[in-house]
């Protein structure tokens, strides 16, 4: 008699089938790529003085003869009008899925960090997690309390999403790409974040939740008290670079990284440094992560929050990665400078004014597009590390640190720095040489950090291992 | 009982109320915290035990005395193990049985794995309600080959019931004992790894050193123990002090919180006190593996046990204080009365004395440092 069969459990299949994979790829990879295609088309076109001789030229290929320069101007400024808005969709777009996807990175590397499995059911590597999420946020109950400020729980959400949604308009991408170059670029940036507290202040007030109350507080306490240090050392690129706006301040650095403002200012590195920890704070991340802080206050602002308006907080605190990578590397990380391509190689590209550019200038915008999006990519990573990694800190040192040690050392950077554009001026190898020192410092730190790293990973007898991701 | 707590919030418009729990993600089970603040900062945080009561010393004395083992496991699910100790000892005494030598290293064995679980769990929460989530993780991953090794043991992996009246239910199985020490050869390495990890961070320091003070003479006069005593300062082991089982025949050290990074009693020496005792722990399981007696796992006890009329105290060390089991026999086959002295139980007292001017922040720390339990404060 032979033994029974006992049914199998049913496991995890090894392989994730190919059509899965296939799927995940093509969204994974295909609609970042039709997102960042869709900027670079839009941005630079999105202007008045090329809308018109874009539609020309592609409506012209079609076969549709127009010439939009001849319309009258209300026609014109309704035609400038809808492809304003058109960008406004694609860049709202941009930061949902950006954030979505964030949320996806983020939870992956956390896994591998804490050796769990992670995400891994829907689609490969469970890409499509962040999707499922976000439709499961959709079908819930809307719930408002009963005790709630109707009125006030429900226009919160859009505060934080208008905040979030309203920093893509200067948030540059590429040479030419950025939906406007104010030139109070990164003052309007600053300004429009700010509307993300009130946001939360009034979800924290309108819960009448003492829990929601206590997140609310210290949030408005915290993003208020470090948006100082974080202006001032938003001042330090300013001064080095002599404009606000934003494209402005990455022309003024140059692509290798001994030419970034990082760099080329010794209180330029303390800044950027003071800056990021501001932007981890204004972001509510670990370790400030006090307004949510699970342990201490449940959910904080968000513990009446369900449904879609819990959705789009969870959407703007994701999406925020993106952005706060992106200022830190326009400021300090040489923004979208190409090695090589100087900036009259661009104009060189561009060719005449009133013409539409040619194909090499459209594949320096590619390139510049990569390098930004790279240098974002990095620094969102590393912002994702910082959070699994540090404990929360408590509230009154949290304080401590803004008020008693950032915002002195954001004062004493921005004084030297002006002794210091007044030294560059008359010793003009002062910068270059300052930014291959420091440079070659930070290598030298990462070399013992890397080194450090393998001791400690060999001390437990471990090792490296990028398999199984 | 609500109105009882109530009246002993003094309250003015300054003042908020507010209800810490019952189900709150920091409350390790189901506790309330009653704490009135006035901001961040708290005037007082009264506990409100009770809500996770199943009467499990009143079980005691309806079923009978084997019977009552399984009932000893959901005392303390976090740590099972010394509660089936306890029970088993008290009971031992009461028949004036001895449990072979071999159940004894078996039973130290089990209790010390399992007190390496649970502060690995301790260390691991303490560290997620500070806010990094990360350790906790690698402290469950830890806990899991010992849950693997436990239940290659006696079968179960959270409620073992495991010992038994006169010993132990199972001898260990084949090969175990290498796995055991290749465990322990792993682990010894991981400890060094969590200091790394979490235990010397400078946020994580700064948020526990010099937080929550219990001073020697309040940890003794609220009856504190374990880990939560001897990080006050006072050394006091029941292994050692009042030895039971197999202890006196192993060495091992007592570590005493004596302020690592702040003043003696703050809630870093009660969490650090808990990683030196995982590695005392695992020198403990090491030697008992060592010289493990041969022969039977199992006294003869009588299939229904009847002990005369009496009563009998035991006191084991558990992972979180002095666990003492009391039963008193009227000479039936079911116990006249049992009764359980737990550590957490204990450490709820302390709370109120020590929460004026903590933060909320603070209060997380304070009682995750505690290491209290829900089930086994109301059992």
């Amino acid at each position: 008699m032979s033994k029974p069969k006992h049914p199998r459990t049913p496991q995890v299949p090894g392989r994730t089938p190919r059509g899965v994979v296939l799927a995940t790829l093509a969204v994974g990879v295909g609609l970042p790529l039709v997102l960042f295609a869709a900027i670079l088309v839009l941005s630079p076109v999105t202007k008045p003085a090329m809308l018109g001789l874009f539609l020309q030229r592609a409506l012209g290929a079609l076969g549709v003869p127009v010439e939009p320069a001849s319309w009258s101007p209300t026609l014109q400024y309704l035609l400038y009008g809808v492809s304003v808005l058109i960008l406004a969709f694609v860049l709202i777009n941009f930061g949902a899925i950006i954030s979505g996807m964030t949320v996806w990175w983020e939870m992956r590397v956390s896994s591998r960090m804490q050796s769990r499995v992670g995400y891994n059911r829907v689609g490969a590597g469970g890409f499509f997690q962040w999707v499922a999420d976000a439709v499961k946020l959709l079908l819930k109950e809307d719930l408002v309390p009963a005790e709630a400020d109707q009125l006030l729980f429900k226009a919160a959400p859009y505060f934080v999403l208008t905040g979030f949604a309203l920093t893509f308009v200067a948030l540059p991408f590429g040479e030419s790409l950025i939906a406007a170059d104010i030139n109070v670029g990164i003052f309007y940036l600053i300004s429009v974040t700010a509307l993300v507290v009130v946001g939360i202040l009034l979800a924290g007030w309108s819960s009448n939740s003492k829990w929601a109350l206590f997140g609310g507080m210290r949030s408005a306490a915290q993003v208020v008290s470090y948006e100082i240090p974080a202006g001032v050392a938003i001042f330090i690129p300013v001064l080095m670079a002599g404009s606000l706006s934003m494209q402005e301040i990455i022309r003024q650095q140059g692509a290798w990284p001994w030419q970034w403002f990082a760099f080329t200012n010794p209180a330029a590195l303390v800044a950027f440094v003071v800056f990021f920890i501001s932007q981890l704070a204004e972001g509510n991340r670990t370790p400030f992560d006090l307004p949510e802080a699970e342990s201490e206050l449940v959910a904080g602002y968000l513990s009446e929050y369900s449904s879609f308006r819990f959705a789009l907080y969870f959407l703007v605190e994701f999406g925020n990665l993106w952005v706060m990578a992106a200022v830190a590397t326009t400021l300090f990380l040489g923004g979208w400078q190409v090695p090589f391509v100087s900036q009259e190689a661009y104009a060189a590209a561009r060719g005449p004014a009133g013409a539409l550019p040619g194909a090499a200038w459209w594949g320096l915008q590619i390139l510049s597009m990569a390098v930004f999006a790279l240098k974002t990519l990095a620094v969102l990573n590393f912002i994702v590390w910082i959070r699994w990694t540090l404990p929360r800190i408590r509230v009154d040192q949290m304080m401590n640190l803004c008020w008693k040690y950032l915002v002195p050392i954001a004062f004493a950077a921005f004084i030297f720095t002006l002794g210091w554009q007044i030294a560059v001026t008359r010793l003009p190898g002062l910068g270059a040489a300052t930014g291959v020192t420091l440079f070659a410092g930070f290598l030298v730190m990462a070399v013992f950090f890397l080194r450090l790293t393998f001791r400690n990973l060999s001390a437990v007898g471990d090792h490296v291992d990028l398999t199984n991701w | 009982m609500e109105k009882l707590i109530l009246r002993r919030v003094d309250r003015n418009n300054e003042e908020m109320v507010l209800n810490f729990g019952p189900q709150h993600p920091s409350t390790h089970g189901v506790i309330n915290f009653i704490v009135e603040t006035d901001g961040e900062v708290l005037k007082k945080a009264i506990p409100d035990v009770g809500y996770l009561h199943r009467s499990i010393e009143k079980i005691g004395e309806a079923v009978g005395y084997p019977g009552f083992m399984p009932y000893t496991d959901r005392v303390d699910y976090v740590a099972a193990m010394f509660a089936n100790e306890g029970y088993a000892t008290a009971v031992e005494k009461l028949l004036k049985v001895q449990p072979p030598p071999r159940a004894q290293w078996l039973r130290a064995i089990s209790c010390e794995l399992v007190r390496i679980a649970s502060h690995l769990i301790s260390v691991g929460t303490m560290a997620m309600d500070i806010g990094a989530f990360t350790p906790m993780l690698h402290g469950i991953r830890e806990r899991e080959t010992i849950n693997d090794l436990i239940e290659e043991l006696c079968g179960a992996r959270l409620t073992y019931n495991y010992h038994r009246i006169g010993g132990v239910a199972y001898d260990m199985p084949e090969r175990w004992r290498d796995k055991v020490l290749h465990f322990l050869d792993h682990f010894d390495r991981f400890l060094e790894e969590f200091d790394r990890l979490i235990s010397f961070n400078e946020i994580y320091v700064r948020r526990l050193a010099n937080v929550a003070v219990i001073t020697r003479e309040q940890a003794i006069a609220y009856g504190l123990s374990g880990p939560n005593l001897r990080g006050s300062g006072v050394d006091f082991d029941v292994r050692r002090d009042f030895p039971y089982g197999a202890y006196p025949e192993f060495k091992f050290a007592v570590p005493v919180g004596h302020g690592f990074k702040g003043c003696s009693g703050d809630c870093f020496d009660r969490y650090y006190l808990r990683c030196l005792e995982m590695g005392e722990s695992s020198k403990i399981v090491r030697q008992a593996l060592n010289s493990m007696p041969d022969g039977e796992f199992m006294a003869k006890v009588p299939r229904n046990i009847k002990p005369e009329a009496g009563e009998a105290i035991s006191r084991v060390e558990s992972a979180r204080g002095e666990m003492a089991y009391y039963v008193v026999s009227d000479g039936t086959n079911k116990a006249y009365r049992v009764r359980v002295r737990t550590g957490s139980f204990m450490a709820m007292g302390v709370i109120e004395d020590v929460s004026p001017g903590l933060m909320i922040g603070d209060l997380v720390a304070l009682i995750a440092s505690l290491d209290v339990v829900a089930p086994e404060i109301d059992r």
